[in-house]
């Protein structure tokens, strides 16, 4: 034990006197939660349009203006012919174009149905989605009421209609920043803990002074967790300097409990600084263990729902996310931050994270070989 | 010339000796291909929802038969009481909680009007914003089927083309973006984790007084990482047009060039940095969190650059993958020629002799 | 009274034997020389004495402590100091002391004792508060010196330890050798200088893995009719060299 505390306290000094150290540890967290919350957000502002308008009727230019009256869309342009409009979106001039056929109001007259079609950049998938859905509503509200013009109100309960009244819970103003902060944060105190706790232990070996330690009695999980506390306690400052600067500056609702958050995120980053030295142990040089974590992160990352939700993903990354500490991660504090869930909604993913934590801590103090 | 090249045997052979670090080289851009293209998908099946139906009439039955047959929707739980909304929506069992108000069907027949909440968990907008939409069209299209029955109605109908991207692939929009990443991790990155490296364990002092020119010194130690990178381009390539299908419509050497003008702006930004740090984790943590969270959220990569506030719009200019990747789909997915990117292309080569420019001065300083 | 023996010990790297077949005893009290050139097989050997390498075969005790199995036990009664400079350079020479006094279970007040001791000695107690890095090699190596013997264990292995320093501090190290092997300490030292050899009071010459000669640095001189060891040294590493 009191050997333990003079080798944290040795971890501590050489933190302190990193002068590179210290800032990328709390500064450039906290300008990258400052600006790139900002960055991550699906909804879209403006989508600009470009109509062909073949039928130059007043329904077409009714249309046209009510799709331009909407908040989503601009009409930016009037090209004579789809030719014409193609390569404007070819060249991102507009986001999607509208074509209006030829005879469309007369058509709705005469025949009580017309077409409309839209072309939006599809490139991303979600954009163009959200796109076109907006599209079909504003489409949906003018049909109706053409219909209203159109039909006198002799029969005024013919027409049944369905209001559907949407309610957000957790977000009411359906706020990306509040869901892209966590997100965030997940990544950042894992990437910081990972690799600072990696890259310390891989240092030693590869500037020697490892070899100086193993040749002392030192016990194996003395070393591991002295290696492993420092980041600890920097983690869970981060979390809770990340946690301030959310609700201050992004008005973030913390509905949970802070201990909460702050007893989950102390088991998971067991298991993050475990992996980080788990793969040092086994790496050589620090650009192997970078490359390595860096691997690990990336695919945790991406697979974790941070931005695309994990409901959509396969069924085997479903599976596979068993032993993704960030999907666990990432799930936890939106349920705490944004839904105020309590310790009885998170029993599974504490239990789990624990398991792992011991799982990977025991591999971590194997694999460290005092005599090779 | 002759010492150095066989300086950069030395150092070709340094890495392909270092089986791990070639694994990861080649390995990380596959495995994220394969991610990107197999896991990440923006549409979403069977999401968990929950109903509450304070009516239990034929209406509600048929809607509810509609939303649970249409593939995107899975029955988690029946609610009898309101109470129990917040409870299911806290315990993350489900995403959705639709709710018929009561005498559901009489209202509809009797008034023509009847109302249905949809509670969303909005802690995620972006699902809350999805099945919204895939919530409504199910009950709007089931309103529209009764009121077709109804000869004086009018019928808009539309119909969309998902133009470049008929399959609606999220590969798409991916590949670009991935490519982008994977060249400034291993070429920005490695370049200057091994320059420092050398820095750091002293033997740079070492290079610096051998007869090689210091210039020769960091072109040897960045030839190999040019040649990787450019492996890894081909690889990325050929998976995204074999596997996923992703086309690629314009000149395929055009595309290969500006990779390699990239591969070169990553390379001299990774000069630049070693110049910058001490040690080898400064340059790794400066790479890491300073370059790769901007370059993945600041590049259009995952989130469209149009949607971002302004200032970030115009902070994403200096983002050399911004550009790059705006080339990659312009030229893979819609086409174009060099007519179309000229643009971007003279932005990427502006950057790289900026960047470049700046490690000599730099270097020129510390000697 | 024999404080290390070796028997037979083997270590292979694949199919590159390090060490091949070597047998030799270590005297307690005395300073036993190491020597070869570089490759020669010293390094991978002392690491085998200190349990931080297993070796392929052999009966090898060390203090009484067997290599296989009690490598941490044997750990506490040993100091070593490393061909690489292993200090902390980001840490002040207190601080560095202090950690390996700890690790070593010392206690804050025998580590303030000590530290006083080792530092006074060096004549550089003024500067316990300065960072390592900031201190000149030969400095540096003597310091490292002073913390192996921080736990005054019964054997010090010394692994090239005066690589790169002036010959002024060289002697200065020596010095230290003396005082410590006459406090009884066995000093366990690899070299390849030649003129330190004459310094031992046994040395074993290795090349290529094997144990060439082991005697006294006299005897040796006799033996192979040479005026000082780096004769003996020449003759026996390079006998196709002749004068």
């Amino acid at each position: 034990m009191k050997t333990l505390i003079f080798l944290i306290r040795k971890e501590f000094r050489q933190i302190k006197r990193n002068k590179v150290l210290l800032p990328i540890i709390f500064i450039m967290p906290i300008l990258q939660l400052l600006i790139l919350v900002h960055a991550t957000t699906f909804q879209i502002r403006n989508v600009n349009i470009g109509v062909v308008d073949n039928d130059k009727s007043t329904t077409s230019l009714n249309l046209i203006n009510t799709l331009g009256a909407s908040e989503f869309f601009s009409i930016t342009a009037f090209p004579a012919h789809i030719s014409e409009a193609e390569s404007m979106l070819a060249k991102s001039q507009i986001d999607m174009i509208m074509v209006i056929p030829q005879n469309f109001g007369s058509n709705l007259v005469r025949e009580k149905q017309a077409d409309i079609q839209f072309i939006p950049n599809a490139i991303n998938v979600n954009f163009a989605t959200l796109a076109y859905s907006y599209a079909t509503m504003v489409l949906r509200s003018f049909n109706i009421r053409i219909i209203t013009e159109t039909t006198p109100t002799i029969m005024p309960v013919q027409h049944k209609v369905v209001n559907i009244i949407p309610r957000y819970y957790f977000n009411s103003e359906m706020n990306y920043k509040w869901y892209m902060f966590p997100g965030i944060m997940v990544i950042l105190i894992t990437m910081i803990g990972l690799f600072l706790s990696g890259l310390n232990l891989v240092r030693e070996k590869e500037i020697g002074t490892s070899e100086q330690l193993n040749v002392t009695p030192i016990k194996k999980h003395h070393f591991i967790l002295a290696k492993l506390i420092p980041f600890l306690i920097i983690g869970l400052l981060e979390l809770t300097l990340a946690t301030v600067l959310g609700i201050l500056v992004y008005n973030v609702p913390f509905e949970g409990n802070f201990l909460v958050l702050v007893g989950f995120t102390f088991i998971y980053l067991f298991v993050v600084l475990g992996i980080g030295l788990l793969i040092s142990t086994m790496a050589n040089t620090q650009q192997q263990m970078m490359f390595v974590a860096f691997f690990v992160v990336i695919i945790f990352i991406l697979l974790s729902g941070i931005f695309t939700p994990a409901e959509s993903m396969p069924n085997w990354v479903q599976k596979l996310n068993v032993i993704n500490p960030i999907a666990y991660f990432m799930k936890v504090i939106r349920m705490v931050m944004l839904k105020g869930s309590g310790i009885n909604n998170l029993i599974h993913e504490l239990i789990s994270m624990t398991i792992y934590a011991i799982i990977v801590l025991s591999l971590a103090t194997f694999r460290y070989r005092k005599t090779s | 010339m002759k010492k150095f090249l066989s300086f950069i045997k030395k150092e070709f052979l340094h890495i392909f000796r270092d089986v791990r670090t070639l694994i990861i080289i080649f390995g990380i851009p596959i495995a994220e291909i394969l991610i990107f293209g197999f896991a990440i998908n923006t549409d979403i099946k069977d999401a968990r929802i929950a109903i509450l139906d304070l009516s239990k009439d034929a209406t509600t039955q048929q809607i509810t038969n509609k939303l649970l047959s249409s593939g995107y929707f899975m029955l988690e739980t029946h609610l009898q009481t309101s109470d129990q909304i917040e409870e299911i929506f806290r315990a993350g069992r489900v995403k959705e909680v639709i709710v018929f108000e009561q005498n559901f069907a009489k209202r509809l027949e009797a008034e023509g009007k009847a109302d249905i909440q949809l509670i969303l968990d909005a802690s995620e907008p972006n699902t809350a914003n999805i099945l919204q939409g895939y919530t409504s069209n199910i009950i709007y299209t089931y309103v529209n089927e009764l009121n077709n029955l109804l000869p004086q109605n009018i019928v808009i109908n539309s119909t969309v083309r998902m133009q470049y991207n008929p399959g609606m692939k999220s590969v798409f929009m991916f590949v670009p973006g991935t490519m982008a990443i994977i060249l400034i991790l291993i070429s920005a990155l490695m370049t200057s984790v091994t320059i420092t490296r050398e820095k750091e364990l002293g033997t740079m002092e070492v290079l610096l007084v051998s007869p090689l020119h210091p210039t020769h010194i960091i072109l040897g130690k960045v030839t190999p990482y040019l040649v990787l990178s450019f492996i890894n381009v081909i690889s990325i390539l050929g998976l995204a047009y074999f596997v996923f299908g992703l086309p690629i419509k314009g000149n395929l050497f055009l595309l290969i060039a500006e990779c390699l003008l990239f591969i070169f702006l990553s390379l001299s930004l990774g000069i630049l940095i070693s110049t910058v740090s001490k040690t080898m984790q400064q340059a790794m943590l400066i790479s890491m969190i300073g370059l790769m969270m901007p370059s993945m959220l600041l590049s259009g990569f995952i989130f469209p650059v149009e949607n971002m506030p302004d200032i970030l719009y115009y902070i994403s200019f200096a983002m050399p993958p911004r550009w790059f990747i705006e080339i990659v789909k312009d030229i893979m997915i819609k086409g174009s020629g060099l007519q179309m990117v000229w643009e971007e292309t003279l932005i990427l080569i502006g950057m790289t002799l900026f960047f470049i420019a700046m490690s000599i001065r730099k270097f020129k300083i510390r000697l | 009274m024999n404080i290390i023996t070796v028997k037979n010990l083997v270590k292979k790297f694949g199919s590159f034997t390090a060490n091949d077949n070597l047998n030799f005893e270590v005297r307690k009290g005395e300073i036993f020389g190491f020597l070869g050139a570089n490759g020669a097989g010293k390094t991978t050997a002392i690491r085998i004495l200190c349990g931080l390498s297993t070796p392929t075969s052999g009966e090898i005790s060390v203090a009484g402590y067997n290599v296989y199995t009690q490598t941490e036990e044997l750990k506490k009664n040993i100091g070593y100091m490393s061909q690489k400079f292993s200090l902390y350079e980001d840490l002040t020479i207190y601080e560095n002391i202090e950690l390996y006094g700890g690790i070593y279970g010392l206690g804050l007040k025998k580590i303030k004792h000590r530290t006083t001791e080792l530092l006074s000695n060096l004549k550089m107690y003024e500067l316990k508060d300065t960072l390592i890095g900031k201190l000149p090699l030969g400095w540096k190596q003597k310091l490292a010196f002073s913390v192996a013997m921080l736990h005054e264990p019964a054997i010090v292995f010394l692994d090239e330890p005066t690589g790169g320093v002036d010959p002024v501090t060289r002697r200065q190290f020596w010095d230290l050798i003396y005082e410590a092997s006459n406090s009884g300490v066995t000093i366990f030292v690899t070299t390849h200088y030649m003129d330190e050899a004459e310094y031992c009071d046994r040395v074993t010459i290795m090349n290529n893995g094997i144990i060439e000669a082991l005697d006294t640095p006299n005897n040796l001189k006799e033996k192979y009719s040479a005026k000082n060891m780096n004769e003996v040294f020449i003759k026996i590493a390079r006998p196709n060299i002749t004068h």
